[in-house]
């Protein structure tokens, strides 16, 4: 979706403020991290499902609010989404029934993160392009998640190196099902991306591309 | 989450969203969800134990030990597995290295994709639209942000991480470095260096 999200290129935000500080400069910011992941212990939802929850905060609320008021909005939205809280549970902090739930024990908790979740799946077909090939990528808006960034949509770029297939994100955000996409990474020059562009040195952009959004260039 | 973290105010007055999230924390341990004794786990494992220091290693082994570079440079995954780090968000690693034509710089543009099991949580800075935003389209002047000037022949090469590839820069190794052991050459490897955002120098 073309959400506030998706902020590649974009102006106006001033300077980085690169002074170090703490992850969790509140306490609450602490509870939505350790919430979140959590919850994710769970399985009620994927990675991506995550993610598009955070994306579709109203755009002005997401640029205004910090990186954990996104991540609080998105753990909200998919307890109430599956049905696992109600919006009086919420207001109230208080459970409506008994819970059936079992909370993954902190004893499991190193190994869980140690296996962590590989995403690298079978293909069902051969990939379609080869490094050193030159393409586009496709020019599309859905409303649904996707990893296409809108600053590279419609660009040149040549393929630099092939990753296997791996789970297409725009299809385990819609309905949780593992569709594998082979996975290229794509160089751009900064000059297709941007227009002119002032640095005399070739700069590019390297991007992961899922197949589904590369057409070749006739 | 039980309340023995040092940061925790408890005279400051309580905002709507710290009200808002003890009531979450509140309902999702009632129902079962998530245990406090699992949060404190979680966290104490991120603000204590795996972060920037684990990265530090693997560029200093691979300054001292051509072999070993080589192979973390053909699969990250497994060379950095060698050391004793993987696992979530660093299931897919690549390593991307500088040298004195290319500099390269990591982002992610739609959300925060990052390398934790060798750099741990990402900084503020990271994770904020100004780089996020900027950082694809004008990569020096970032560069400038975080006081570092490469010569203008130098090519940049900025990675969006768009999918679940995560990416390390190796720095370039500082001169004058030729005695020092990996232990020593691994206090000198700094967090952003191996985003790309600042260099490793020997002062």
């Amino acid at each position: 979706m073309n959400g506030a999200h998706d902020l590649g290129g974009m102006d106006g935000f001033g300077p980085i403020d690169a002074s170090s500080t703490p992850h969790f400069p509140n306490e609450w910011e602490r509870q939505v991290f350790a919430l979140t992941l959590a919850c994710g212990f769970q399985g009620k939802w994927n990675l991506d499902q995550s993610r598009f929850a955070r994306e579709q905060m109203e755009p002005g609320h997401y640029l205004t609010s910090t990186y954990y008021e996104h991540w609080l909005h998105g753990l909200e939205a998919l307890l109430l989404k599956q049905g696992i809280v109600s919006e009086q549970e919420l207001r109230e902090g208080k459970a409506d029934a008994e819970g059936k739930y079992t909370p993954v024990a902190k004893e499991k908790v190193s190994a869980i993160l140690e296996k962590g979740a590989p995403v690298s799946i079978e293909a069902e077909t051969n990939p379609e392009y080869s490094v050193g090939d030159q393409v586009r990528l496709i020019n599309q808006h859905p409303t649904s998640h996707t990893r296409l960034p809108r600053y590279l949509r419609g660009r040149h770029g040549k393929i630099i190196h092939y990753h296997g297939a791996h789970i297409y994100p725009d299809v385990h955000s819609r309905d949780g099902k593992k569709q594998p996409a082979h996975l290229y990474t794509i160089a751009f020059d900064a000059a297709e991306v941007w227009g002119s562009y002032e640095a005399k040195a070739k700069d590019r952009i390297m991007v992961d591309v899922f197949e589904p959004y590369i057409e070749q260039i006739v | 989450m039980t309340e023995n973290h040092p940061h925790h105010h408890h005279d400051a007055p309580i905002s709507d969203i710290e009200a808002r999230v003890k009531r979450l924390e509140q309902l999702l341990v009632e129902k079962g969800l998530v245990d406090p004794a699992t949060m404190d786990e979680l966290v104490d494992t991120y603000e204590n134990r795996v972060g920037p220091r684990n990265g530090a290693r693997v560029v200093a082994r691979a300054w001292t030990d051509p072999d070993y570079k080589r192979r973390l440079l053909s699969d990250a995954t497994a060379a950095i597995m060698e050391m004793g780090y993987a696992g979530r968000q660093g299931e897919h690693m690549q390593v991307v290295e500088n040298t004195a034509e290319v500099h390269n710089m990591v982002v992610c543009t739609l959300c925060s994709c990052y390398p934790w099991p060798v750099l741990g949580l990402p900084p503020t800075w990271y994770k904020a639209s100004s780089y996020r935003a900027r950082a694809v389209k004008e990569p020096r002047a970032v560069l400038q942000d975080f006081g570092v000037e490469l010569d203008p022949q130098v090519r940049i090469e900025v990675w969006d991480s768009t999918a679940e590839v995560r990416y390390l820069v190796l720095p370039m190794r500082p001169e004058g470095t030729e005695d020092l052991d990996q232990d020593a050459l691994a206090k000198l490897v700094n967090r952003d260096a191996m985003i790309g955002t600042g260099l490793v120098v020997t002062t």
